[in-house]
């Protein structure tokens, strides 16, 4: 890291998070003209995207290469009052509290007060949604049962693929012309909506050049006052690059990083999309540029790690747009989840791993930041090399990159109807979500709490938690005389509560394909332009809707309590097990014990756990998979938390696994934190009897101590680990080097880490097995390798 | 204990103390290792004390105990009573290790450890997890306690394992009076040999038995061919001395078949397992080597020509 990285990185980790009234006062003031009150719905979201980029400030941060930020500073962070009026309760609350707080002064309070919360009021989409919900809908979402992503953003959910840099604004603007040239009237009853919709396109595309431009003129007033004859030669060197991106297509490696920036600010600044919208295959894009560079002496490795450290930066200048109430409770986070692709396939189906891949990790590894995130994707047909160097970060504990199956990435969109090729190209984005990327609107609807459902199913349609009837009557649990016909209550409340989710969800859709159509991105994804239609109407080639299923482990273990206990071996029965549960174990320690430790449990590959798993997998799938939304696409599932395992736990009562009430529910496909108790083989092939292949992304959590990959053979053993999980077709696993301060935590509360492994001297072993002395002795190592 | 007469992998057993997978430092790739009970030395500094005896143990672990007393009830004997403050005793006479304690546990903190399994049970187990196996190079090792304690059981698992196509590897201290290693080792892909210290005295004192027939078994071996790692624990003050290290470099320097040696530093782990069987505290207190001590002995094996491992 050079000194001007040094300087760049320090000013971004330095930066702290702040509300800026810049955008919502923008986009306000644009709303209130009357003459845009006559607009199609398109062409005002286009102009009004056209008003921010034309008058936002223009930032240049000291020393920075690549230039252009959100907001008017690093870190200050817009709303969208059009999706989501922040309340000056909500700017007030984001201020204070102490996890991922925004700092707001008075003036920005103010502003808010006056101006943008009075014009939005009952206007935005998030006031739209909540009246258009049914009761069923708001009943079950404030239960716990699911959360939704649309309340407080705007669909995303997309990624980047190679395009932008082979064409500039001006190439996409003659696709669209063609395309409003192509337009019949007389036989498209939709010719006047597409007509609208491809004009705004055209108007976004027209506005990213104009900010280019922006960002030219003003290199060039700050070179004109540069004393320093350096700094001087790098901002005449910035202008010459915003003249030419993103009009035109970029011709060397720091013009199609900048091209790449000024697109990802103008999808962020259109809307606080979910989320991740990012560069995706960056090594493939970036490939030719560099070998270039190289080739005619323009670019050194050294000069392009620089440019792609200055890249780094402007990430983690951009945190996650504010989020409250659920919404933070499901993704508690400042990260927006860019997720940088490196390695898979080519295209052409051969290893696409390269010099560039490997200088990419170089990159992750030395800066260190929160975002972008980052990620390595594995084919079979991939060097160990560049597996054993991403391990080599991972070891450094800040939970970067994680490891993907390119294979079976490949085989998920296949399954779906993507062409190989698309899903060669494609990738995975946010945690753990597989797309076509550049050419597929796969949005996350929501999660969904499995073990909640169950919980319901206990109550005959009851929530304990409210003593509210939400569910179906599917029978009082004490009368089923076998586990089949609880399991099939339990499968029909997964149907029910998915059904009142899914008429949600298309409600929604509709809801911003009607009243907030996302012209700029269009642009980017194949094929809006060619269908004249927006990305959250269907234009894309691909369109998914996800549901995220949560809690895979909890519910599996809570089935296996349930039929071990009380249908196999009527160690208790029903009455006695829901006696406890309402008693959260107070009273019914022993039941518990025999819960926690004389039961089946997933995550040991132990076929009586690992079954029930793939039972309500299939319930869960064939509740979903399939069904199509208004927008011309498909419903799809997913297994992934964010941080919606602690609020789901929040939500759900003690449940027959031993779990105590409001404790976390299991997160991604993990077994239920410490039980595991067979090692990560084990867990392996417990997550191998889960057809990946069938979800669009799950996501597994393993916990190792440093030591265990401190030297060659601890690397290698995780290598092979990594590469039999994928010969089982799992989609992703990454890997948390955990520190002393878990294992201090490990030590007070031991049965809540009875999985977490060490390595103590010749062998591994169950940390808390270990004895206090030794436990301390191991504590005091991790302190001492820990950087 | 050795199942002797019953050859059919149905019936032949032998007692097992753990079955680890995911071990990766006790030979070449992800290994499953099978711990046999029993073993011919007492090294004072003992890291598995419940591996000592030949048969099964009863572990009190004091940490997880609820002091909920089903164990007391559960006795038949009256082997284990409850002080006043609730904490458990148990009276070793009395117990003849029927597990109903064990049973009666659902806090996991009365254990058997030590479990009869047949030749059939172990390959189901080690089974699991072929496919690690098969992708590491990795694949099965015997360890213990000794397996040379429980000959004919160990060669049995080690044929089936042959016969399944599963790579082996025999862990052991070497004192085999009877010939019993060079049965075995002619079954294992790789030795891992222990050698704690060269001198005869000073070994009789530290394990309880001479070194001559230890070095005298690794001399044979590394004749015969097997691929040998050798293992030395380094215990502070009692065998990481100059002396030591050289007359252990002296002995390993000729033999063509070991090529690798791994360091294992001496840890507190032994003295809890001590207490959980009843075996009272250590005769002594160890400490493992300071670290520029272990980094000193690293570099004497390195300059000697082989390749070094710390850890196995």
């Amino acid at each position: 890291m050079n000194e001007r990285i040094v300087r760049l990185r320090n000013q971004t980790l330095e930066a702290k998070p702040t509300i800026s009234a810049e955008r919502a006062v923008l986009v306000t003031e644009f709303y209130k003209r009357p003459e845009t009150r006559g607009l199609s719905v398109p062409m005002r979201r286009a102009l009004a995207f056209r008003h921010i980029l034309e008058n936002k400030a223009i930032v240049f941060n000291d020393g920075e290469l690549i230039v252009g930020e959100r907001g008017p500073a690093p870190k200050a962070t817009p709303t969208y009052p059009e999706v989501c009026i922040h309340s000056l309760q909500d700017l007030r609350y984001l201020h204070d509290r102490k996890k991922t707080a925004f700092a707001s002064d008075e003036e920005t309070r103010r502003v808010y007060a006056e101006e943008i919360i009075p014009f939005w009021q009952g206007r935005s989409q998030r006031d739209r949604l909540f009246a258009a919900m049914t009761k069923d809908w708001i009943d079950a979402y404030e239960a716990g049962v699911f959360t939704e992503f649309m309340e407080q953003r705007a669909p995303g959910h997309t990624v980047l693929d190679g395009k932008i840099y082979r064409k500039g604004m001006l190439d996409f603007k003659k696709d669209i012309e063609r395309a409003l040239a192509a337009l019949d009237v007389l036989t498209d009853p939709a010719a006047y909506d597409k007509q609208e919709e491809l004009k705004g396109m055209a108007v976004c595309a027209d506005a990213l050049i104009a900010f280019g431009r922006r960002h030219a003129d003003k290199a060039r007033e700050l070179a004109a006052g540069e004393k320093d004859p350096v700094r001087k030669g790098e901002l005449e060197r910035i202008a010459e690059v915003c003249d030419r991106v993103p009009a035109e297509a970029p011709r060397d490696f720091w013009e199609a990083l900048q091209m790449y920036w000024f697109v990802h600010l103008g999808v962020i600044i259109e809307y606080n999309t979910w989320d991740s919208f990012n560069p995706g295959r960056l090594d493939q894009h970036l490939r030719p540029f560099y070998e270039r560079g190289l080739a005619d002496g323009t670019l050194t490795k050294d000069s392009a790690r620089e440019l792609l450290q200055a890249f780094w930066v402007k990430f983690n200048n951009q945190p996650a747009p504010p989020k409250v109430g659920v919404t933070a409770e499901e993704s508690g986070t400042y990260t927006d989840f860019a997720l940088i692709n490196v390695g898979g396939l080519k295209e052409d189906g051969t290893d696409g791993v390269n010099e560039l891949s490997y200088l990419i990790l170089d990159v992750i590894q030395e800066m260190r930041l929160l975002q972008p995130s980052s990620m390595v994707q594995i084919s079979a047909k991939g060097p160990d090399a560049f597996l054993l160097r991403a391990l080599e970060i991972v070891r450094t504990g800040f939970g970067q990159p994680s490891i993907f199956n390119t294979d079976a990435i490949v085989q998920e969109l296949v399954r779906q109807g993507k062409s190989v090729v698309d899903a060669r190209n494609g990738g995975c984005s946010g945690c753990v979500e597989a797309g076509a990327f550049g050419k597929e609107a796969y949005i996350l609807t929501g999660y969904f709490n499995l073990p909640k459902v169950f919980e319901i199913t206990l109550g005959n349609g009851v929530d304990p938690r409210t003593g509210k009837r939400i569910g179906l009557e599917t029978g009082d649990s004490e009368g089923f005389k076998t586990f089949d016909e609880l399991f099939e209550a339990f499968r029909k409340q997964v149907r029910h509560f998915v059904d009142i989710k899914v008429r949600g969800s298309n409600v929604i859709e509709r809801l911003y394909a009607t009243y907030l159509p996302a012209p700029f991105l269009s642009v980017l994804v194949d094929d809006c332009v060619a269908n004249g239609k927006d990305y959250h109407a269907g234009g894309a080639r691909y369109n998914s809707n996800y549901i995220q299923g949560v809690g895979m482990g909890t519910i599996t273990d809570v089935l296996s309590a349930v039929r071990y206990n009380v249908y196999d071996h009527g160690h208790f029965t029903m009455a006695g097990l829901r006696e406890a549960l309402a008693a959260n174990f107070a009273g019914h320690e022993g039941l518990r014990q025999r819960v926690l430790n004389r039961t089946p449990k997933f995550g040991n590959d132990d076929d009586y756990a690992d079954s029930l798993m793939t039972r309500v997998f299939e319930a869960y799938f064939e509740a979903v998979d399939g069904r199509p939304t208004p927008r011309g696409g498909t419903y799809r599932i997913n297994l992934l938390p964010t941080t919606a395992h602690i609020y789901f736990g929040k939500m759900t009562g003690a449940t027959a696994d031993g779990r105590l009430a409001g404790d976390a529910v299991s997160e991604g496909v993990s077994p239920v934190q410490g039980a595991d108790r067979k090692g990560p083989t084990a867990v392996i092939k417990s997550l191998g009897k889960m057809d990946h292949i069938r979800t669009g992304g799950t996501l597994l959590n393993q916990k190792f101590t440093p030591q265990l990959l401190a030297d060659e053979t601890g690397r290698r053993g995780l290598k092979d680990l990594v590469r039999s999980y994928f010969k089982l077709m799992g989609h992703h696993i990454q890997f948390n080097v955990v520190t002393a301060d878990l294992l201090r935590t490990a030590q007070a509360q031991p049965e809540k880490y009875r999985d977490l492994i060490v390595r103590v001297a010749g062998y591994s072993d169950y940390f808390v097995d270990c004895g206090t002395e030794l436990q301390n002795e191991i504590i005091r190592r991790t302190e001492h390798q820990e950087i | 204990m050795d199942g002797n007469g019953e050859r059919s992998p149905k019936t032949l057993s032998g007692w097992v103390f753990d079955i680890k997978r995911y071990s990766i430092h006790d030979g070449p790739g992800i290994r499953t290792t099978v711990f046999l009970k029993g073993c011919a030395l007492r090294c004072l500094w003992c890291h598995n004390p419940e591996s000592l005896a030949p048969g099964p143990e009863l572990m009190h672990w004091t940490g997880r105990c609820a002091r909920c007393h089903a164990c007391v009830r559960a006795c038949p004997r009256g082997a284990i009573s409850a002080d006043a403050a609730g904490a458990i005793a148990i009276d070793r006479s009395k117990c003849d290790l029927c597990g109903r304690c064990a049973d009666a546990c659902l806090y996991d903190a009365m254990q058997i450890v030590g479990r009869r399994m047949s030749v059939d049970e172990v390959m189901a187990e080690v089974e699991k997890d072929r496919l690690f196996y098969e992708q590491s190079g990795g694949g099965v090792t015997l360890s213990g306690g000794d397996p040379l304690v429980q000959a004919g059981f160990a060669e049995a698992i080690l044929d089936a394992c042959r016969a399944r196509g599963l790579s082996t590897a025999l862990d052991t201290a070497g004192w085999s009076p009877n010939g019993a290693l060079e049965r075995l080792a002619r079954k294992a892909d790789v030795v891992l040999f222990d050698l704690k210290c060269v001198d005869e005295t000073r070994h009789r004192e530290l394990t309880g038995v001479s070194s001559a027939p230890i070095l005298a078994n690794l001399e044979r071996l590394a004749a015969a061919g097997p691929e040998i790692w050798v293992r030395v624990p380094l215990v502070g003050g009692v065998n990481d001395d100059d002396g030591n290290i050289r007359r252990t470099i002296e002995v390993l320097r000729p033999l063509e078949a070991v090529k690798r040696i791994g360091l294992l530093p001496y840890h507190a782990g032994g003295a809890d397992k001590a207490r959980r069987i009843g075996a009272g505290p250590p005769v002594r207190e160890f400490e493992a080597p300071a670290e520029a001590r272990i980094a000193a002995i690293e570099s004497a094996f390195r300059d000697a020509g082989f390749e070094v491992r710390r850890g196995g």
